[in-house]
């Protein structure tokens, strides 16, 4: 009989086997898969643009615009699984108020405000002429007035667009990504630190961990920027069809120009999948082979209880089956959309794999917890903690990237060319 | 222009040094404080559970989520039993029925009985926070929620706990949770309330065999101190170097 | 105009001053390391109070001597001596005031938590008197025959 006031936290979706401790339950759920996978694809897609920018990939140069838009949509996202998940969530300030270093928690707002001044203010130097251009454009346009202030603000009163200061420009944007590199794979690395330090968790407890995570997070930041930039580039040529008469040859030439793009950026996936995969693999050796006390346990979770999710899904699905996809000769659009989506299923399984499969076993290692994500919410928590904030985290960052891609068009490179 | 930003730079930066400073070189203390930072000095709770008088009642249980407010009939609990039964094929089975709240009235483990003629030894062990020297749960959390008192009890702040649930995780011994009323992490407090006040622990007062004590591990005269000194004592996951201050007599190495 | 390019740098400096203003503002003036280092000791010191003033619930069986010397000196001189008087009686927290009286617990599951036949070898609980639940008068309450204060039949 618990009063409704009362509310046991993971008691809706855990449930136990043999022996646990009394209190134990699936504390940290979907929404901490989510989390690391969000900022994964943060981490990714930044690192996708900054190729270009630092590292003068020019290949890549229609990708980079958009990646690193996508990022900034994508950004305030990763933050919101961490919302949702806190019971308490109306401070989630006090991470930046009273920090406690000694936690990897604690800097996460640090570095999170860190990394988002950087993508903010790198797209402001790439974007500043366009939003010069616009105040010019729009002035005495009837009903822009509102759209016109909004550039004004956004140029912050530097409306110099002669050839030196986009020089300048030009140059900041390089340096601003090239410290970006370093930050969202800190950002990223260190949430595989929040999980590789936790010494009483048997699963996690891996210096491994952070390494692990940035590679992972680069190789499903990747996917999603490909993916994403298949679909537009589909729903374009569609529209471009509709608008010019079939067969014209406008939509042969968007095509040239995505498989090239595409190309490019299958390379550098595969070389991050290979990294990833390789650090998983040595880290699952190294735990067999040392044999530690935890090993008796880790193993049923691993060849037992999670096999599927694991081997199947994880390593089989999610990795195998598209790194052969991508490789296979003559590669089409449709093949590399199909390998992408197995990759970001692949990369978010093996979070669901490291969260709840850190904590399929009990801390007595004498016992196992199973996790049944809430499917119909018939609450605020069941709602947040399930199926219904999955879905509300994954939409979210499409929404705001129409918005923000209304201010920094970052299509119409492809378009301009034609 | 550029030599000018320099210099303001620098002339700032050594300004807010030279301004921090002094506050914390001229901290001094009262008299009182001073030697209230002694007494406390000498001052370090300790536990000790004996698991050879422990019969199962579950009294200490009960008390506990009665004194400390723990809803009676959630699953959750700051301290509880667990009963380990050895059988004669070398297998060990372990429960904890509500946390043993209502004691252990019956033969039967999760429904199935195990024939007394197979059971080859079987015990009870009491669990509560291990108040640990070096908390791994206070290191994480990320605000300073958590915290180690003086002397030497783990606390949580009701007002500033954002409910992240690193602590639950980071606990070796599964001694956290998140209290269904508060949302915020919640533990054992050693009943720092009646420590305080000179009483013992509701879980000491309330079980009739005094397998619980608790008293000051720095005072030698302490009947727990000596006996910390005196026997021979264990600690539950001594491995993960989290130093823990509940000592165990009669400890079997099947406990986990 | 020369130098646009320190701008969003300006707006992160402005942002990282609000910060500490609202941090100031917000964040209570005890907060800080009040402990032996930052790692474990980084807190708001009031919060010490918090927990010291909780309520004390049981009051232990002297606070009971005070007005129930009988009953006291009854159960004392009986083999459940060691058992305190709130364990069946119930936390007495203000009592006589709050709660007027108190519930006693005379259910069969009180006494069955010592008492329920348990052979374990090893443990303290074989060395206690015990029934099987099942066999014994399964449908009587303990307190029919048993005296709490005077368990004995004999005595």
């Amino acid at each position: 009989m618990i009063e409704p006031s009362v509310y046991v936290h993971g008691l809706e979706w855990t449930t136990k086997e043999l022996f646990t401790y009394p209190n134990e339950f699936i504390t940290w759920s979907i929404q901490i898969v989510m989390y690391p996978y969000m900022t994964g694809l943060v981490a990714g897609a930044f690192v996708l643009s900054s190729l270009y920018h630092v590292f003068g990939q020019k290949d890549l140069k229609d990708l980079a615009r958009f990646s690193l838009v996508f990022s900034l949509a994508l950004l305030p996202v990763a933050a919101m699984p961490l919302l949702l998940h806190l019971q308490q969530p109306l401070r989630a300030m006090h991470p930046l108020f009273t920090p406690h270093f000694t936690s990897a928690i604690s800097a996460f707002g640090i570095v999170f405000s860190t990394y988002g001044l950087i993508v903010l203010s790198e797209i402001w130097f790439v974007y500043r002429k366009h939003f010069v251009d616009q105040v010019h454009e729009l002035k005495g346009i009837k009903g822009s007035k509102l759209k016109r202030m909004i550039f004004i603000i956004l140029t912050m009163g530097a409306m110099d667009i002669s050839e030196a200061a986009l020089a300048k420009d030009k140059k900041a944007v390089t340096i601003m990504a090239a410290i970006g590199i370093p930050v969202a794979c800190f950002l990223h690395g260190y949430a595989g630190f929040i999980f590789g330090s936790v010494k009483a968790n048997a699963l996690w407890m891996s210096p491994l961990m952070p390494v692990i995570f940035i590679m992972s997070a680069v190789v499903s930041g990747i996917a999603l920027c490909m993916l994403t930039y298949i679909l537009i580039m589909e729903f374009k040529k569609i529209k471009a069809a509709i608008a010019r008469g079939m067969g014209d040859t406008s939509v042969q030439a968007i095509k040239g120009i995505e498989m090239e793009v595409i190309t490019k950026a299958t390379r550098y996936l595969i070389i991050f999948l290979v990294a990833a995969i390789s650090l998983e693999i040595l880290d699952l050796i190294f735990r067999g082979y040392t044999a530690m006390k935890s090993w008796d346990i880790l193993r049923s979770v691993m060849y037992g209880k999670d096999f599927v999710d694991i081997f199947m899904l994880q390593y089989g699905i999610g990795n195998l089956l598209p790194f052969i996809m991508l490789l296979w000769p003559k590669r089409t659009l449709r093949r590399v959309a199909i390998a992408t989506t197995l990759i970001l299923f692949g990369v978010f399984m093996m979070r669901w794999n490291v969260v709840i499969g850190g904590q399929a076993f009990s801390l007595s290692f004498a016992g196992f917890m199973h996790y049944h994500m809430p499917i119909i919410p018939h609450n605020w928590e069941t709602f947040k903690e399930g199926l219904g904030g999955v879905i509300l985290v994954i939409i979210s960052p499409y929404a705001l990237f129409w918005v923000i891609n209304k201010f920094t068009p970052s299509l119409g490179t492809v378009e301009e060319k034609i | 222009m550029k030599c000018s930003r320099r210099n303001f730079l620098k002339k700032s930066l050594s300004g807010a040094v030279a301004a921090g400073l002094p506050l914390a070189a001229f901290k001094f203390l009262s008299p009182r404080e001073a030697h209230a930072a002694v007494k406390e000095a000498n001052l370090r709770w300790a536990f000790i559970v004996d698991t050879r008088k422990c019969v199962g009642c579950g009294l200490c249980v009960k008390a506990c989520k009665k004194e400390n407010e723990i809803p009676y009939d959630v699953p959750l609990t700051r301290t509880w039993i667990e009963r380990y039964i050895v059988t004669k094929d070398g297998k060990t089975t372990i429960d904890t029925p509500k946390g043993g709240r209502d004691g252990f009235t019956s033969k039967k483990v999760r429904g199935e009985e195990i024939p007394d003629d197979q059971i080859t030894k079987a015990f009870f062990v009491p669990k509560l926070c291990n108040q640990c020297d070096n908390p791994a749960c206070v290191q994480v959390c990320p605000v300073g929620a958590t915290y180690q008192t003086a002397d030497g009890v783990t606390l949580v702040d009701r007002k500033w706990c954002i409910g992240c649930g690193y602590c639950i995780m980071a606990c070796p011994y599964g001694a956290r949770f998140f209290h269904p009323v508060y949302r915020v992490a919640e533990k054992c407090t050693f009943c720092y309330h009646r420590i305080k006040k000179g009483m013992k622990t509701a879980c000491v007062d309330a079980c009739p065999f005094g397998a619980r004590q608790i008293g000051n591990i720095k005072d030698i005269n302490d009947p727990v101190a000596h006996t910390i000194l005196t026997e021979r004592v264990a600690v539950l996951k001594d491995e993960y170097g989290t130093k823990p201050q509940v000592f165990y007599l009669g400890l079997d190495e099947r406990v986990r | 105009m020369k130098n646009h390019v320190l701008r969003p740098l300006w707006v992160a400096i402005l942002l990282v001053i609000a910060l500490l203003v609202a941090r100031k503002l917000y964040v209570p003036a005890d907060f800080g390391i009040n402990g032996r280092n930052f790692t474990y000791g980084y807190y708001r010191k009031a919060s010490v109070n918090d927990w010291k003033e909780f309520k004390v619930k049981y009051k232990g069986r002297q606070y009971c001597k005070e007005c129930h010397e009988e009953n006291f000196d009854s159960i004392s001189k009986s083999k459940h001596r060691i058992i305190q008087c709130e364990n069946c009686h119930g936390p007495a927290i203000d009592h006589p005031d709050n709660p007027e009286a108190l519930e006693i617990d005379r259910s069969r599951g009180l006494c069955l938590r010592c008492h329920a036949d348990l052979p374990y070898p090893g443990s303290h609980r074989n060395d206690l008197p015990a029934i099987d639940p099942e066999e014994h008068n399964p449908d009587k309450a303990c307190a029919d025959c048993h005296n709490p204060h005077k368990p004995d039949l004999e005595g």
